[in-house]
């Protein structure tokens, strides 16, 4: 168990392979714990029972951390940015930031000033987060628990396997998508759009038993798309790493089969999301 | 999987991250793209003109050389008539010196010949006295037979 005392670390010890993955599967959580005192829990139901009001340092620390290392560097490099010659770094900041912008000028077709920032930050942020896919599973929760010196501390390193994560992200969409539609086309349009379409008034039930759950289904579709696949692919990676050396040339072929998942989930994401707030600005049309 | 406050946490840190990207890294790459995008454009205008202007002067170098070549050949043949000109001019000067030249050459020749045969005479007329004083032994009066003398000299 916890080995507290900063007087030596010990290496983790996993009796069998279902306690290595439920371990790595474990989240840092702060919260409320059974007997009212507010920490960090020990152990996996622990963990569950905290209820809402709980934060998951572990994902919550690495997404911050990731936000700000990608942001940073952005930052750094629009301060100098050049119109002149640019620095390699420069280059290759601007190749993102154009291929976002094709994205969006080519997708999106209404005028809003967010919607570039918006896909850039979307995008950076949420490969920065799937990128620590490809760390060796074991590395940054083996850091985590030498810096706590607590050999039985649970540590997540990919934030979007994280569920809230990814729904952090789906949901300040939705609100946007919600949130335009309203400016653009009035209470009225935007309710419309639920109950004239797509057979017209005299079907008003039917169409909102269509529209109504197709239009919840954006954001639930759009978090769970992108935990699925960064979940399922940790989980390989966890499997893998159980299987002794062989394990070596295999963790390698799924890396390099998982940089086009992690790049691709994280375009997809940037992608729906300039899609579903297009659709927003648009007036309805048929479809 | 259950949901809890870490989706209030990320979605303030998502709405933080747009803000400031919005506020302070996009606008900044876009413009400089942009920028470098209209400099690349200018350039490449400005290379099409140059491009053109090239051509066009090359053109009018090569009008202008072939233009040359013709005035050239032109003042050659020109320069070649008027050298063939004052050859024959000068020949012509030449010969008709020449000719005045000869021609003085024989007046003088002539006056030295008349002059020559006026001293011969005049010593010849000495001679004929001498000798007739010899023969006659006696002065001949020279003005008395000054007309025989002449009359003589001018018979030599």
């Amino acid at each position: 168990m916890a080995d507290a005392n900063s007087t030596g670390f010990t290496k983790p010890e996993y009796e069998s392979g279902t306690e290595y993955i439920a371990h790595h599967l474990g989240f840092l959580r702060f919260g409320q714990k059974a007997d009212g005192s507010w920490g960090i829990a020990h152990s996996v139901e622990e963990a569950d029972a905290m209820g809402f009001w709980a934060i998951n340092v572990d994902s919550m620390l690495m997404s911050l951390l990731l936000g700000v290392i990608f942001m940073g560097l952005f930052y750094f490099v629009s301060r100098r940015a050049t119109s002149g010659i640019p620095s390699q770094l420069q280059n290759a900041v601007e190749s993102i930031v154009e291929m976002v912008q094709t994205t969006v000028k080519s997708t999106f077709f209404a005028r809003n000033e967010l919607i570039g920032p918006l896909a850039l930050t979307i995008f950076c942020w949420i490969f920065m987060m799937n990128l620590m896919d490809l760390v060796p599973v074991d590395w940054i929760p083996l850091l985590a628990q030498v810096v706590a010196q607590d050999s039985h501390l649970y540590f997540k390193a990919v934030p979007t396997t994280d569920l809230n994560i990814t729904a952090g992200f789906s949901i300040s969409v939705f609100i946007l998508v919600i949130y335009y539609s309203i400016k653009i086309k009035g209470m009225g349009g935007f309710l419309g759009e639920f109950a004239f379409h797509p057979f017209g008034k005299w079907a008003l039930p039917l169409n909102l038993i269509m529209e109504i759950p197709s239009f919840l289904a954006k954001p639930v579709s759009l978090a769970l798309r992108l935990y699925g696949n960064m979940f399922a692919g940790e989980m390989i990676f966890m499997v893998i790493a159980l299987v002794g050396w062989v394990q070596l040339p295999l963790h390698f072929a799924w890396a390099v089969f998982h940089i086009l998942i992690i790049t691709l989930q994280a375009y997809l994401f940037m992608m729906l999301t300039i899609v579903y707030l297009n659709q927003a600005h648009t007036k309805s049309e048929a479809h | 999987m259950n949901l809890n406050a870490t989706i209030l946490g990320q979605s303030i840190a998502f709405v933080f991250f747009v803000w400031f990207c919005l506020k302070y890294v996009w606008p900044p790459i876009i413009t400089a793209l942009a920028e470098r995008q209209k400099k690349i454009a200018d350039g490449l205008e400005a290379a099409d003109r140059a491009q053109r202007d090239l051509s066009l002067a090359q053109n009018r170098a090569s009008d202008e050389l072939r233009e040359a070549k013709v005035k050239s050949a032109e003042i050659i043949d020109m320069a070649n008539k008027r050298a063939s000109q004052i050859v024959d001019e000068a020949k012509d000067k030449a010969r008709d010196e020449g000719h005045r030249l000869i021609a003085g050459a024989r007046a003088e020749i002539e006056m030295e010949i008349q002059r020559a045969r006026e001293v011969l005479r005049g010593q010849v007329a000495a001679i004929v006295i001498a000798g007739a004083e010899k023969i006659l032994e006696t002065s001949v009066d020279q003005a008395a037979n000054e007309e025989l003398v002449k009359k003589l000299a001018s018979e030599l």
